[in-house]
């Protein structure tokens, strides 16, 4: 101890007794299961992404207007800077594009670290809060990215955030004022535009922040699951370290060193070769500003909110529909109650498990094209122009809507009721020499 | 004093009290800020009443207005327009217009209008919000083989008549909204005040 922390580092800890206790607990002395694959890539670069907004963030800050006010007829101020950080500052079109395709890779990294907790039982007894923490994380990320996707005021920004709203308006009796309260206004408008701004720059990254150190700290607490679903804390050395573990740092932090040159490569391409990525993370409509009298052809969401967008499509009426929305992100705060299975990890889960899990990421794709207007497109080139699109779109959605429900009824009454045969789970991980 | 009994009741019932008017002084504190949410004064100024001039507007065509950022849909139907639409009663969901939130109570009938040849309505599909477009002749549309006029919602395919009645089976729950109007003179009316001796 006394060589480590001598000099600056010294100097430091004798002043601030927390730190190299803090250092331990979370680095060098928290000790990871040894087998992690790739899917344990994505918590560490979600936290990189994040670093990245807020950073990207604090820059565009500097540049951008949030006011709907015409600085020549028909585009708002804040439309005309962003095309201003776009062409007169310097750099400002690399700023935006790593925010913008940032905003993107958020939601891949999370949805794929979803996935990996759904996949290894990452959610299960003792790691409930942790999975909770994470949803709160998702649900705040949603509201963020949402904000930010209205404040170019583009026409995409404008009537996104007319449906949005408009979703509050389904509530009985005070849906409408609801709804007024929200933009401050009759219609989405500077009021709107300000409000959003505020609560995209401060409000929601606090929140943010927040709930990822207590993520974090919940996690720590607990310790990592792993893709065995093995708990390695029941096989210790003699030092009382649990054999199948490795210290974070440095064994990790270079393992995720290494995602996170690889994760660069592939934004690096996307920020200077597809920035809008065909129009999926910046849609076409949006190139044009905002206009309260002419509506885009096809509204929707951008690629990350298609498939809860498909679901509230997919109910033909409106209250319904927004509930139905909603319940299909409760139900996976609930996933922990749900899942009534003893085995965490789908490698000792029985054969129902994995069927289910194949459904469930078929169905959430397929909501996902539902939801981004490709079916539209689709159907008449699968079926002949005189398909009736609407009719099989509806018929496609419905199904995938009742599969993705489906997922969670099969598995609490797969678990609940005991059909689940599952294989004997190892005592230790199965790459331990 | 540290052998007096503590008085557990008396502690509870002071914790008790002080944790209410706090509560109080919490609620009352957050008022100012979740007012400032509402519209402004600016915002409701905005909103003032909008005059229309309708004069030029020939039988069976559409004229936008806006009024408080809403497009305001006037249309000049024609007599067969008219005509069609008691038909079409059996396919809708409200054909008499009993939700009273969708019109004021002098636009409750078949035509949903003061004079039965204009229609205004509020042009923003009750579904989410889209603007719907004016399809005004009476012919089959790849949506509708018995179409008899009205407007097609492009989001996600709402039907309205042409008296903004919603047919049954589209996702929009409602009817076109009616805003307040009343006819100044012949040709011309204001949106957003109702007529004289009208609630």
């Amino acid at each position: 101890m006394g060589k480590r922390w001598s000099g600056l580092g010294g100097w430091i800890t004798e002043r601030a007794p927390g730190m190299a206790p803090m250092y331990r607990k979370h680095m060098s002395e928290y000790y990871a299961p040894k087998n992690f694959n790739f899917m344990y890539f994505f918590g560490s670069l979600a936290m990189l992404v994040l670093v990245n907004q807020i950073l990207t963030g604090i820059f565009l800050a500097m540049f951008y207007k949030p006011s709907a006010e015409a600085v020549y007829p028909g585009v708002s101020e804040a439309f005309a800077s962003v095309e201003y950080i776009m062409r007169d500052v310097d750099w400002g079109w690399l700023i935006r594009y790593m925010h913008t395709t940032g905003a993107s890779m958020f939601f891949v990294v999370v949805y794929l670290h979803m996935f990996r907790g759904l996949m290894y039982g990452s959610y299960k007894k003792p790691r409930e809060l942790v999975w909770l923490l994470g949803m709160l994380i998702f649900l705040a990320l949603m509201a963020e990215a949402f904000m930010g996707y209205v404040l170019p005021w583009g026409n995409m920004s404008f009537w996104g955030a007319k449906v949005i709203i408009s979703l509050f308006g389904a509530i009985p009796y005070v849906g409408d004022t609801l709804v007024q309260w929200i933009m401050g206004d009759y219609l989405p408008s500077g009021a709107t535009l300000n409000r959003f701004f505020s609560l995209h720059v401060i409000a929601l990254p606090l929140v943010l922040l927040l709930l990822v150190v207590l993520h974090l700290a919940a996690l720590h607490e607990v310790g990592s699951n792993n893709p065995d679903g093995v708990d390695i804390k029941k096989v210790k050395n003699v030092e009382g370290k649990p054999v199948d573990g490795i210290p974070f740092h440095p064994y990790y932090t270079v393992k995720d060193l290494f995602g996170v040159g690889m994760f660069l490569i592939i934004c690096a391409f996307i920020i200077f070769y597809q920035p809008t990525m065909g129009g999926w993370f910046l849609e076409h409509d949006n190139f044009i500003p905002a206009n309260n009298l002419v509506t885009p052809e096809h509204i929707k969401p951008v690629w990350y909110f298609t498939p809860f967008y498909a679901i509230l499509r997919m109910i033909p009426a409106k209250l319904p529909g927004v509930l139905t929305m909603f319940a299909a992100i409760v139900v996976l705060f609930l996933t922990p109650w749900i899942d009534r299975g003893q085995v965490r990890s789908v490698r000792y889960r029985g054969t129902g498990f994995k069927a289910a899990l194949v459904v469930l990421v078929i169905a959430f794709l397929s909501l996902g094209l539902v939801g981004a207007g490709v079916t539209t497109e689709l159907i008449p080139a699968l079926l002949g122009p005189s398909a009736d699109v609407t009719l099989w779109e509806n018929l496609f959605g419905r199904i995938m809507t009742l599969a993705y429900f489906g997922f969670f009824i099969f598995l609490w009454v797969y678990t609940y009721f005991g059909f689940e045969k599952t294989k004997p789970v190892p005592e230790r991980v199965t790459m331990h020499d | 004093m540290a052998n007096e009994v503590v008085d557990h009741g008396r502690r509870r019932f002071l914790t008790v009290t002080t944790a209410a008017v706090g509560g109080v002084g919490v609620i009352a504190a957050a008022v100012p800020f979740i007012k400032s949410w509402e519209p402004s004064a600016k915002a409701k100024a905005a909103g003032a009443p909008v005059v229309a001039d309708i004069g030029k507007i020939e039988s069976g065509q559409m004229v936008k207005y806006s009024w408080r950022g809403l497009p305001v849909f006037v249309v000049n139907r024609t007599k067969a327009q008219l005509a069609a639409l008691p038909s079409l009663d059996p396919r809708l969901k409200d054909p008499k217009s009993s939700n009273t939130d969708q019109q004021p109570p002098y636009a409750k009938n078949e035509h949903r209008s003061i004079k039965p040849e204009w229609l205004v309505v509020i042009g923003i599909c009750t579904h989410l919000g889209c603007v719907p477009e004016f399809v005004p002749d009476i012919k089959p549309e790849p949506f509708d083989p018995n179409w008899k006029g009205g407007f097609f919602c492009p989001c996600h395919k709402s039907r309205y008549d042409l008296s903004g009645r919603v047919f049954d089976g589209v996702p929009a729950p409602a009817n076109l909204a009616v805003p307040p109007y009343h006819f100044i003179d012949d040709t011309h009316i204001q949106v957003g005040v109702d007529p004289k001796g009208a609630a």
